[in-house]
């Protein structure tokens, strides 16, 4: 019985020690998207709690704390409830295969890709309970937009892992990293890079894609009859999955912790940090896009996603694939 | 489509001008400023908060005269007068009722000795309505506070008038 407990208390700290991180970052990757927008249309931005404003969000959440959580008296009240619990940890589990150096990962799992891809698809059924629990018109309809958009991305998301996974022989996210120590993928596959790209922003419900929650028709998609803690959680799973999608293409495209070049200096920098660098730098470019761009319409969303990403990014699977049987770059031995 | 636009569309270029173009933005100044802290120019004109000013002596300049109150388009004034000693006008009440107030500047324009003006201020909200009638003790309190402005933004604002 203790020698359980003690195993138990031992991944309590490792988990413990991953998320709270990973929370702390949260609440700083929010401050960054609020000044990266602001500075663009040159506003100031949140400034004025802590330095540069850097405790705005943990104010923000003080205050969600201490608001009353309000559940429409029509809702379903066991699937509302739950709803924003399983976004928040659908999107904090799925860090638990991310690997920040060769040894600092929480679980090195051999299908640590197909976990990932796994988890962020199930990340859909928070966004659809809450909007079929609340039972009002908005968030249904913010819901099923949600869902569909989801699903039409993960497609070709699912396909240019698989470009990836040819290059690699392994689902394993530190062999992925490990394969890049030559060239990183972002060169080679550079198309496959720019559609992961925009079809992370779809799968996140950044903008341009940011329909399920488009303030014009759906005032806040499924969110809208959300308050207090409960709004809250939704908002930090959103985040914590945007930081996932970046954390995935800095892992898949741009050589998760290897150094920019393999030299003296510069691999003195230690892994974690260049692996957050590279999760910055993808997440700069997300704030940046949602201050640049107009939202898209539905159809153009839908089309671009089946009629676009997915016919290109098969053929790019088919280019890539004959590339490296004619060459005989296939890799072995991992099968 | 031509087959400009069909590249144009395939290689993102206009996407990633406009990537580029907010990039350059993010490092110009902002336009805004730290309110509390800064604040904006103000013109000589400003029609803020009121204020009843004083001769350098002391003495009230207002005459009870009314053109003030009646010149009011909201009515938002009320004034009572009284004979003095000396054979004058002087008022005995001189009240605004703030939230009726529309900000026109009439009753200054009308004010024919610059008694009633109104001064740069405009942060005076307050948490309760009553503390926004405003009675003459006020308005001279306001007077006396902003008397160096007010006679500037007049003295400034004379050439135009």
């Amino acid at each position: 019985m203790l020698e359980y407990l003690e195993i138990l208390g031992g991944e309590i700290y490792k988990i413990l020690f991953l998320l709270v991180p990973i929370l702390v970052s949260v609440a700083m990757i929010v401050w960054l998207d609020r000044r990266v927008w602001g500075m663009v249309q040159k506003r100031k931005g949140p400034n004025v709690v802590g330095p540069f404003g850097l405790l705005q969000t943990l104010a923000d959440a003080l205050k969600y704390i201490f608001k009353e959580i309000i559940i429409p008296a029509s809702a379903n009240k066991a699937v509302f409830i739950l709803a924003p619990i399983v976004t928040m940890t659908l999107a904090l589990v799925a860090w638990a295969v991310i690997p920040m150096s060769e040894d600092l990962v929480l679980s090195d799992i051999n299908v640590g890709v197909l976990y990932l891809f796994a988890v962020s698809s199930l990340g859909v059924y928070g966004i659809i309970m809450g909007g079929w629990a609340s039972n009002s018109k908005y968030p249904f309809l913010g819901a099923i937009r949600s869902a569909a958009q989801m699903v039409s991305y993960e497609v070709s998301i699912g396909i240019i892992i698989i470009n990836v996974l040819l290059c690699v022989g392994s689902l394993n996210l530190k062999d992925i990293v490990l394969a890049q120590k030559e060239i990183w993928y972002v060169i080679p596959l550079f198309p496959m890079f720019i559609i992961f790209f925009i079809s992370s922003l779809a799968e996140t419900n950044r903008p341009p894609f940011d329909l399920p929650e488009a303030e014009a028709e759906l005032v806040a998609g499924y969110q809208t009859e959300y308050s207090g803690m409960m709004y809250a959680m939704f908002w930090l799973g959103e985040y914590a999955n945007i930081l996932l999608m970046c954390a995935m293409g800095s892992i898949l495209f741009l050589g998760g912790w290897l150094p920019v070049i393999d030299i003296y200096p510069i691999n003195l920098i230690p892994a974690p940090i260049w692996m957050i660098l590279k999760i910055l730098f993808l997440f700069f470019l997300f704030a940046l896009i949602k201050a640049i761009v107009p939202r898209y319409r539905y159809d153009q969303l839908m089309r671009l996603g089946w009629k676009i990403f997915l016919p290109f990014s098969l053929i790019y699977l088919v280019l890539t694939a004959s590339f490296l049987f004619y060459f005989d770059k296939l890799p072995k031995g991992n099968f | 489509m031509t087959i400009g636009r069909i590249l144009r569309t395939i290689f993102l270029t206009e996407f990633i001008r406009g990537l580029l173009m907010a990039f350059k933005q993010m490092f110009k100044k902002s336009k805004t400023v730290n309110y509390p802290f800064e604040k904006g120019p103000i013109s000589p004109r400003m029609r803020g908060e009121h204020a009843l000013r004083r001769y350098p002596n002391g003495e009230e300049r207002c005459i009870a005269c009314k053109l003030c109150e009646a010149v009011c388009p909201a009515q938002a004034i009320t004034i009572e007068s009284t004979e003095k000693k000396d054979g004058s006008r002087k008022t005995t009440r001189y009240d605004i009722d703030m939230l009726k107030c529309i900000y026109c500047g009439l009753c200054q324009e009308s004010c024919p000795v610059e008694a009633i003006v109104q001064g740069p201020n405009f942060e005076f909200a307050t948490e309760t309505r009553e503390e926004l009638y405003y009675n003459k003790q006020k308005l001279l309190d306001n007077g006396d506070r902003w008397e160096s402005v007010l006679a500037k933004n007049i003295k400034l604002d004379k050439p135009y008038r």
